[in-house]
């Protein structure tokens, strides 16, 4: 055999490169966690890479996992090798085509990256949910266990089907494997060559369909033959463990990598076995390892082809002696006897088991990604051991509610000790997970060593913490779990000291390293106490750094990442240090090289310096600090909030019992106000003296973290603080009350869009503005007691608010704070400014993304609630059917208020006419309207609280229906334009009252920039790396043609006021209204502070017109289309040359950009004559539902 | 019409005076392909700008980082990045890509940053076939502790590591605002140029009333422009022994013949091929031929430097710095 290759990659890449190779056809659609298999192979077809037939494979993005899986059906009935990448709902839309390719025997692999179903909430992690809704389809299935199992397996497979003509799912774990970066063993070219048959794939290519021997497939059968028809596939099925055994054995013969069907691992003479499938199986053979040392008699049985079950391979498999098995199933099939594998292991038992068949308990594990460590393992062998052992069981949570969790002592089975186990707390945006990612590469292909470097980050998109947990050592690692005890850790920020157990891993002895801003003399004093305390208690070893300081003297301004691996690697001994530095440096070429040499060498002087930096603490013998960490939450809270939402905030989320958690995935709103990260280091400042009172800056603040209020000046009175600034207010409307424009310090991210928005300078100094950003600590304490003072000033009455004004809206209050969205992101004001506007009445549905990770990942929400506890009631169903989902909404409540209005007219006596004319009258949209609808509904309980009759009640339950509700449909492009346009096509078709908000990115954010139908011409983006040849399409153009749907098209940044208006005309307009909202992103790669000017220049040249249609202006002699930008000033190209997403074109491929460019420009001229003969059209829309007075 | 333009500048003998300067008609190759065709002596290429290539290179390398890593969702946000934009790479193609398409000579332009780019960037130019290279020099002293001895020697430093590099003839392009711009240009040629273009124009901001911005406001020249350079290369000629060239403000015949006859061996223009096409320089040449025809001259060598100020009749023009009325003299030479 000749020597093979090493890389260090992740299971996604792993899977990628062999898909890659063996397919011709690839169909993608993003969906975590596997986008990245389809990014890899989108990136590998553009840059020409080819497959081992020579070609380069076409990849094509779909509008969702079920055209991608149309797309593949087609693609192999074609003929050709075909392929697709998904995980979890993705999965679950393919499956009506799964059925038929499998009805079809056709030979296809889908690689699938197993993720949880959505259920009572979405999770993004792994366990067996989506492939285990598949089992029933008629799929082969593959498991792998590791890294190396993705890239094996994928090639396995691959022939397997092409042989069995049964296609296959191969199914890595989620995260665990498909995230976790590994050295793994590549299988090259040759190999894939000379492993699959081109016999077979002449014979697949045959079975396509061809008009030069034509045949019929996919026919409507009926009773009499669908039945033996459906039957005759039997003997294929029955053949594919055999074929799958050859599959391996060859592979055997030509890597040396031995798979089977079954593997078992452990005591020959076994009593106690689990039998599991997935990346769960290197921690139980690592409990194995540990307790068959002691000489307990126990091993694993690891099933790797789950479809079809092959019973007699898997009786083979395990040993004759064993007398009780647990069954691992990594996913809950609630009210079924039993979960899948358990069903299948205690079916083959019973009805193949030589002698007394073992006695089998079944348990889950691993849901959500939910740790699995050895520990746990020895817990359920434990359990096997009992005499009456639990019979259904979980292990990793306490269930306390059905107690059927095992306990376990996490402590238990330790990690081996030559392995070096070390552990990074970083920020996303510090770069430590690069460098970390880095160091395994660095160690994996450059040493006889293994590495593995697996990744956590949490839900938040600015401020995230990422925590880097990476494993050394002389064998090839397993272990399928986080460290547990770190023989290194390094902090990367020194404020997490102050929010974070930083040293909880920590095993005693271990190295600690810190980046401090303070040297080693004066370090210790700065610490927390309970830092100090750990560190002498567990006697680290404890170094610090200044990485700020040396990143800025090598050139590298706040990039110090590269320093901290420096320091690591000298501080850990993995490598000796001057063969470190060496290796590191050839990374950094690696990484760096193709962009210039002063890259190169800014780094290089931070690697040389870093050493340099490097000091040693002398540890005093006593914890002396006055500093104390900072509590997760601080002053009052719910006790929802203290008891369970502060323990996910603290990270100790695992640590929740079941009856902790509410049991239908209902939450309260209002709580991310209490989740005060302090994430900016400069805060805006208010210039009362400058201000001229405008609320731009408020309007345009994404975390409501500045706000304006207006407020009786008495109220000052009232336990001012010195530092408190208010000025009378300037408007006519509210005489005698006073303004203040109050940043709340610890919700602020520091984007400075307040700023850059502000209108109002300084006559002396023109850079200083009404606000004005400076360092966040020296303002911090004072800021924090004057927005303590601000949030209890009251609130006005909002019927006397100017609400055709954009300063006007900005005095009331916003019901979504504090969101955990990017820094500077361009939706949340958008939603913001819809709270503030109708927050008290409104029902949000939210397709799936971003909006909906910022809006409902836990710990935290910020829908809120005000002071009366009304506020937006929020849901997210799923990110194809919101539309749906939120007519459904509307349909209820329509009814509900329906059936309130009959029940009034029933009552009509008792409750009077005049209350009953007004309640059974058509409610308005003003504030106004709403108090005295509300007064009314009051009036009508009061009236009614005593009335026995039970329709009376009835009455009573649903009369806050007689409140018209405000229903919110809220998505991405993504949804709107893909994957949930035809939902949303329909949901416009029925004409009922809904509000769509599409916050358009023109990218998929959430999943990380990969084009939609949204994406404009010339911009690149993944799955359109070469520049996007075709135009975007026009949805607000296509909603219009419908006639009677309120369109608009705004951007808040260039034309704040039009924005205003088009919320409220949506809302006010009694049928289906959509708002298409430019929304500036991070994926645009712009500096996010600017976003402002780029909306300005999006509008001013053109593309991005503002307009609204108004159905109640279509009548006889009316212009419903109102366009509200004016002719484009600029040209594209101004706009687009600031943008990455277009200058990375002009940068790559100058000619395709100017060609792009040319059209692009081409495009904002045509749609511009055409909108502007728009505006001139009179039009009628008969049926529409209200004539404006 | 048959005089002979031919002119020797930095050593390189030119069919005439006429010297596309580095701009935006000598980046695109069909309008270098037209200056060949409608005969320009010689084609600077725009500049290569260290400054320019460390941006793109940091930027790109930033955008890399760009939100990466921080998200379980999005581990980046862009597909993998190619940027040939501003890269060297990209220049030197440009070089050699230039070379194949005019038969004149081609001078290569470089704007450093630091000393190490210079020197770096100027060896691959040579590499990538450059004739000639123009060095695109200027520090904006802003620093009131930076005296201008400083300033000088960073210029003739740089000029003297780059003409240890390379074996091209080197061309230094500098601004006006020198205390003794004899002196220094002297010196420069002393470090090792072999020519001196005056002047680069420097990008003179402005401020919007409107928006009270400062405003980038790039002009075009025009031929009052031509004057200050006039100035200085008639008394230079009369001092030094290097190759000369004006650049900025040169639109006419006129204006050529003017710097010819203060004693530029090359004149650089862009401005004027940019308001009224490449096919101008036809007209210029023409016109210069035939005022040259027209009074007999024979050859450019023939009127080069005929009116520097050691040849004009009246020498003190050249220093005159202020409006005071000529100085008239009342006696002449007694002889």
């Amino acid at each position: 055999m000749m020597s093979r290759s090493f890389a260090t990659l992740d299971g996604n890449e792993a899977a990628a490169l062999v898909a890659h190779q063996l397919n011709e056809v690839i169909a993608i659609y993003p969906i975590t966690p596997a986008s990245p298999m389809g990014e890899f192979a989108d990136a590998w077809s553009q840059a020409g890479r080819r497959n081992i037939f020579g070609d380069v494979p076409q990849v094509i993005e779909m509008q969702s996992e079920a055209g991608a899986a149309g797309v593949c059906h087609g693609s192999l009935q074609g003929g050709a090798l075909t392929t697709t990448f998904t995980a979890s709902q993705g999965l679950l839309l393919m499956i009506p085509n799964m059925y038929k390719i499998a009805g079809e025997l056709t030979a296809t692999v889908f690689h699938i990256a197993c993720r949880a179903v959505a259920t009572h909430a979405l999770s993004i992690f792994g366990d067996h949910s989506d492939a285990m809704a598949c089992r029933q389809t008629g799929w082969a299935m593959l498991f792998g266990s590791s890294v190396q199992e993705a890239h094996d397996f994928a090639a396995i497979a691959q022939a397997a089907t092409l042989q069995s003509r049964v296609p296959f799912l191969h199914c890595l774990d989620g995260f665990r494997t498909s995230h976790e970066v590994n050295k793994i063993e590549l299988l090259s070219a040759d190999d894939l060559r000379s492993f699959i048959d081109p016999a077979l794939i002449r014979a697949h290519r045959e079975r396509g369909l061809n008009p030069d021997r034509p045949v019929l497939r996919g026919t409507a059968q009926n009773p009499d033959v669908f039945f033996q028809a459906r039957e005759a596939c039997n003997p294929y099925y029955e053949a594919v463990p055999g074929i799958v055994r050859e599959v391996m054995q060859k592979f055997a013969a030509l890597t040396g990598r031995r798979y089977r069907l079954f593997e078992y691992y452990g005591a020959p003479d076994a009593e106690r076995v689990i039998v599991l499938m997935g990346s769960g199986l290197g921690a139980v053979q690592e409990a194995v390892d540990f307790l068959t040392a002691k000489g307990e008699r126990v091993g694993v049985l690891a099933v790797k082809l789950f479809r079809p079950f092959d019973v007699s391979t898997f009786l083979e498999a395990l040993p004759r002696t064993v007398r009780r098995i647990a069954v691992l199933d990594r996913c809950k099939e609630p009210g079924a006897l039993g979960e899948p594998l358990f069903l299948d292991v205690m079916a083959a038992l019973a009805e193949h088991w030589p002698g007394e068949i073992p006695r089998v308990i079944g348990g889950r594990y691993g849901l959500s990604s939910k740790e699995f460590t050895p520990s746990m393992v020895a817990a359920i062998y434990r359990e096997l051991a009992k005499e009456q052992p639990k019979k259904r069981f979980t292990v990793g949570i306490i269930d306390d509610v059905s107690g059927l969790s095992l306990d376990w002592d996490p402590d238990e089975i330790p990690e081996p000790a030559d392995v070096c186990r070390a552990v990074f707390y970083g920020l996303g945006s510090d770069g430590t997970v690069g460098a970390n990612k880095n160091s395994v590469k660095i160690i994996g292909e450059n040493t006889p060593l293994f590495a593995q470097g697996y990744f956590v980050y949490d839900s938040k998109k600015s401020g995230a913490m990422t925590v880097s947990h990476l494993r050394f050592g002389p064998r090839p690692i397993r272990s399928t779990y986080l460290i547990r005890r770190a023989s290194f850790v390094a902090c990367h920020q020194f404020h997490f000291l102050d929010r974070l157990d930083v040293l909880e891993l920590a095993e005693p002895g271990a190295t600690f390293l810190l980046n401090s801003p303070y040297p080693a003399s004066e370090v210790w004093d700065r610490l927390p106490v309970e830092i100090q305390q750990t560190i002498i208690d567990k006697r680290l070893k404890f170094y610090v750094v200044d990485g700020y300081r040396v990143a800025a003297e090598a050139g590298l301004e706040g990039r110090f990442n590269t320093i901290m691996q420096t320091c690591f690697f000298a501080l850990s001994g993995v490598l000796p240090r001057e063969e470190a530095v060496r290796q590191i440096k050839e990374a950094i070429k690696k990484t760096y090289g193709k962009r210039g040499q002063a890259v190169l060498e800014k780094n290089f002087a931070a690697v040389d310096r870093a050493l340099e930096a490097l000091q040693e603490v002398s540890v005093p013998g006593n914890a002396t600090s006055k500093r104390r960490r900072v509590p997760i939450i601080s002053g009052p809270a719910p006790d929802f909030v203290e008891k369970v939402t502060a323990v996910m905030m603290a990270g100790k989320g695992d640590l929740l019992p079941v009856s902790a958690l509410p049991v239908d995935g209902t939450f309260p709103t209002g709580t991310a106000r209490f989740e005060k990260r302090s994430i900016a280091t400069e805060i805006p400042i208010w210039d009362a003296d400058l201000c001229i009172q405008c609320g731009l800056c408020a309007f345009i603040c994404p975390h409501a973290a500045i706000r304006t209020k207006a407020y009786p000046a008495e109220a000052l009175n009232n336990g001012k603080p010195d530092s408190f600034v208010s000025r009378p207010w300037r408007g006519s409307e509210f005489p005698g009350h006073h303004m203040t424009v109050q940043v709340l310090p610890d919700d602020c991210t520091g984007c400075r869009l307040c700023v850059e928005i502000c209108p109002a300078r300084s006559k002396e100094v023109v850079k200083h503005k009404a606000i004005n950003m400076e360092p966040k600590d020296p303002h911090l304490a004072r800021e924090r007691a004057n927005a303590e003072f601000f949030l209890k000033l009251p609130e006005l009455d909002r019927r006397a608010v100017k609400l055709e004004t954009v300063k006007g809206t900005q005095l009331l209050e916003p019901l979504f704070e504090a969101s955990g969205a990017c820094a500077g992101c361009g939706e949340t004001p958008y939603l913001k400014l819809m709270t503030q506007l109708f927050g008290d009445r409104m029902l949000v549905t939210n397709a799936t993304g971003c909006s909906s990770i910022y809006g409902g990942n836990l710990p935290t929400t910020p829908w809120s609630p005000n002071a009366e506890g009304r506020g937006p009631a929020w849901s997210n169903s799923l990110f194809e059917d919101n539309a749906e989902f939120g007519l459904g909404l509307r349909m209820a409540l329509d009814h509900l208020e329906e059936r309130a209005r009959q029940f009034v007219k029933r009552y009509a006596t008792l409750l009077g006419d005049s209350l009953t004319s007004a309640l059974l009258a058509p409610m308005g949209s003003s504030e106004a309207a709403v108090r005295e609808r509300r007064q009314q509904v009051a009036e009508l309980k009061r009236r009614l609280r005593d009335v026995p009759e039970a329709e009376a009640q009835t009455l009573v339950a649903i009369a806050d229906h007689l409140v018209r509700r405000s229903v919110w449909i809220v998505g991405g492009d993504g949804w709107a334009y893909d994957i949930g346009f035809g939902g949303l096509d329909h949901v416009l078709s029925t004409g009922r009252d809904v509000n769509i908000v599409v916050l358009d990115t023109e990218v998929y954010s959430n999943t990380g920039g990969q084009a939609s139908k949204a994406t404009p011409r010339a911009a690149v983006a993944k799955f359109a790396a070469g520049g996007k040849a075709i135009g975007k399409k026009d949805l607000g153009m296509i909603a219009m043609a419908y006639g009677n749907v309120y369109v608009a098209q705004v951007a808040l940044g260039a034309n704040p006021l039009q924005t205003v208006k088009a919320f409220q005309e949506a809302e006010s307009y009694h049928g289906p209204s959509l708002l298409i909202c430019y929304s500036h992103c991070i994926a645009h790669g712009i500096d996010m502070s600017k976003a402002v000017d780029h909306q300005k220049d999006a509008v001013a040249t053109g593309y991005w017109p503002l307009f609204r249609y108004d159905p109640r202006h279509a009548h006889s002699g009316e212009r419903p289309f109102r366009l509200d930008s004016g002719k484009p000033t600029k040209k594209f190209r101004d706009y687009a040359m600031k943008e990455a997403r277009f200058g990375m074109l002009a940068g790559a491929n100058p000619a395709q950009a100017d060609r792009l460019l040319e059209l692009a420009q081409a495009d904002i001229e045509a749609r511009w004559r055409y909108y502007e003969q728009l505006a001139g059209l009179e039009r009628q829309a008969p049926g529409t539902l209200e004539v404006v007075a | 019409m048959s005089v002979d333009l031919t002119t020797n500048y930095l050593g390189l003998r030119l069919k005439n005076p006429l010297v596309a300067s580095a701009g935006p008609v000598t980046e695109h190759p069909e309008l270098l392909h037209e200056l060949d065709a409608v005969g320009i002596a010689a084609v600077v290429l725009p500049s290569l700008w260290e400054e320019q290539i460390e941006h793109y290179d940091w930027q790109l390398a930033q955008l890399e980082e760009y939100g990466a890593n921080s998200f379980p969702e999005a581990l980046n946000y862009f597909p993998p990045l190619v940027d040939r934009r501003g890269s060297p790479d990209d220049y030197l193609s440009r070089v050699m890509l230039a070379k194949q398409i005019v038969k004149v000579p081609v001078i290569a332009s470089l704007n450093g940053r630091t000393r190490g780019g210079w020197v770096r960037y100027a060896r691959m130019i040579q590499e990538a076939g450059a004739d000639a290279l123009e060095l695109n020099v200027y520090f904006l002293a802003t620093d009131p502790n930076q005296t201008s001895a400083e300033v000088e020697q960073q210029y003739l430093d740089l000029v003297a590591a780059v003409r240890a590099e390379v074996t091209i003839p080197l061309a230094v392009k500098i601004g006006p605002f020198f205390s003794s711009l004899p002196n220094f240009a002297k010196r420069l040629m002393e470090a090792g140029a072999d020519g001196l273009v005056f002047f680069n124009r420097f990008l003179q901001p402005d401020i919007d009333l409107n928006t009270l911005a400062v405003a980038a406001h790039a002009t075009l020249s025009d031929s009052r422009e031509l004057r200050l350079p006039l100035r200085w290369i008639a008394i230079l000629r009369s001092v030094l022994r290097c190759s000369l060239a004006a650049t900025s403000g040169v639109h006419t015949p006129a204006d050529v013949i003017k710097l010819i006859l203060a004693g530029a061996d090359a004149v650089q223009v862009m401005s004027v091929l940019m308001q009224r096409g490449v096919g101008h320089v036809r007209e210029l040449l023409e016109g210069i031929s035939r005022w040259m025809a027209e009074r007999d001259y024979e050859s450019l060598e023939q009127m080069k430097g005929s009116l520097c100020q050691a040849n004009c009749p009246d020498p003190a023009a050249f220093e005159r710095a202020n409006y005071m009325k000529a100085l008239v003299n009342y006696a002449g030479i007694q002889v």
